[in-house]
């Protein structure tokens, strides 16, 4: 079975319908693309994904395991969302606080919180107020802050969205290390067509709340056999 | 001249503000409003920590009704406490009325509306974001939840400090539950800052109304800046 796998998900809020009977699977240390317009589903899909929302239906299996939204699953998992919430301390205990909760030895956190600030480019930023920093710093810890934890699956919803080319390149080129030294799977959202051409391995496109194509990055974009997704491309899906 | 009558009486107040029995009166509005606060944090906080972080039916409703509370004029929660003290009141047998710990109990009541609204606000104001935060890093419903609370720390701070403020400032309460009683020396004395200023402007003896008046500002003004220093602080 593959890594992660979802088989019809539903989800409504009131009227609208955010995701329509949505199947996938992603395979272990992946980088998958969820790519789509503002409003497609992404988010609702990484949401049930992150286990912070319950599809109306369907069914949600993480490494073989059924997902009962009950379990201590969430240690495996983790989120960066697309603006970076930062607690109001400094970007050490922001970066610790996983570890914390797991009870790692202080050693261990000092230790550990070290290597993956380096990693993200902030060694020496431990003290510093997390939320005195810029947008691309707060991203880096809110990365940091993931990719401490080891966790088995990372979720970032339009990590780049609202940062500036050149902390965007930094996020990407921290989630190819991720990948290539932490075998994380990673799985993100955008609506940034050439981001996702550049990073994953694989996309799905989601439109109106269903996938209409999934497949490698390069055959997508090169030969998309869905109409949509090709309008999509083209910049001529609105 | 007119303003001979407010400057002789403004000179005067700043030789009476050390005086023994000024003192007194201060040190006993600290000690009444800061029980009350004392009391009304200890019911308040953990109501308002349900309100914020619980989804419950009528939420709506309990929060207008904190809300509406707010402006019930101090005369009004006198008059209610007073009904309630009076020795063939539902809870005379209790002895409150005209006492300190009846004036902290009424100003509790007082500012509990208060400190609820501002604490649920802080809460609310960051709920969402802080608790999935912690729970996609790991935590559990109660540690996420118990993030939420730290996190609104600042939020905490300001709603005891408008809390004490509203307490040590009314004079509602004091009045009626308290009586504005004083004998030298005496163990049973009520008299705060409020009732005190309000007596002596009616006497018109403005001097030592000033001068007391100019303590109660200096507290509550202290306050603010001390509330202002935490959360600076704090952030």
């Amino acid at each position: 079975m593959s890594f992660i796998k979802v088989i019809g998900l539903t989800k409504s809020y009131s009227d609208t319908k955010a995701l329509d009977n949505v199947s996938l699977e992603i395979e272990k240390g992946e980088i998958f693309c969820i790519m789509g317009h503002s409003g497609a589903g992404k988010t609702t899909l990484l949401r049930i994904l992150a286990l912070l929302e319950k599809p109306d239906s369907g069914e949600y299996y993480f490494d073989g395991t059924k997902v009962d939204w009950n379990d201590n699953l969430r240690k495996s998992i983790t989120m960066i969302f697309q603006i970076p919430v930062m607690f109001n301390t400094t970007v050490f205990k922001n970066v610790a606080y996983g570890l914390k909760i797991r009870n790692y030895p202080k050693n261990e956190i000092r230790k550990k919180v070290k290597e993956v600030l380096e990693l993200v480019g902030l060694q020496g930023y431990e003290n510093r107020k997390a939320k005195s920093l810029s947008g691309g710093e707060k991203q880096r810890v809110a990365i940091a802050r993931a990719i401490v934890l080891e966790p088995k699956l990372l979720l970032m919803d339009e990590p780049t969205a609202n940062l500036d080319p050149t902390n965007s390149a930094i996020i990407e080129e921290i989630v190819r290390e991720i990948v290539r030294e932490k075998e994380t799977t990673i799985v993100f959202s955008t609506h940034n067509l050439f981001q996702a051409k550049r990073l994953a391995h694989r996309v799905a496109h989601i439109y109106k709340g269903k996938i209409v194509e999934v497949g490698d990055t390069k055959e997508v974009f090169e030969n998309p056999k869905n109409e949509l997704t090709k309008k999509f491309i083209n910049g001529e899906l609105f | 001249m007119a303003w001979d009558y407010i400057i002789q009486g403004f000179k005067e107040a700043l030789g009476l503000i050390t005086q023994d029995y000024v003192i007194e009166i201060a040190l006993r509005s600290i000690k009444v409003s800061g029980l009350a606060t004392l009391i009304a944090v200890a019911w308040s906080l953990p109501l308002s920590i349900f309100i914020g972080l619980t989804n419950f039916r009528g939420k709506w409703a309990v929060k207008g009704l904190i809300n509406g509370l707010m402006g019930v004029p101090t005369v009004i929660w006198g008059l209610i406490l007073y009904l309630f003290l009076v020795p063939k009141g539902p809870f005379g047998a209790l002895g409150l009325l005209y006492t300190e710990m009846g004036i902290s109990i009424g100003q509790a009541l007082l500012i509990t509306p208060i400190i609820i609204s501002i604490v649920v606000n802080s809460l609310e104001a960051i709920e969402v974001e802080i608790r999935e935060l912690a729970l996609t890093l790991g935590a559990d419903e109660i540690r996420a939840s118990f993030q939420v609370v730290t996190e609104s720390f600042g939020g905490i701070i300001l709603a005891i400090i408008a809390g004490f403020n509203r307490a040590i400032a009314e004079l509602g309460i004091a009045l009626m539950i308290g009586g504005n009683i004083y004998v030298k020396g005496g163990y049973y004395n009520t008299r705060v800052l409020t009732t005190a200023i309000q007596m002596y402007t009616v006497r018109a003896e403005v001097s030592i109304a000033i001068a007391l008046g100019i303590i109660l500002m200096s507290i509550v003004l202290g306050i603010n800046l001390l509330s202002n220093l935490i959360r600076k602080w704090l952030s």
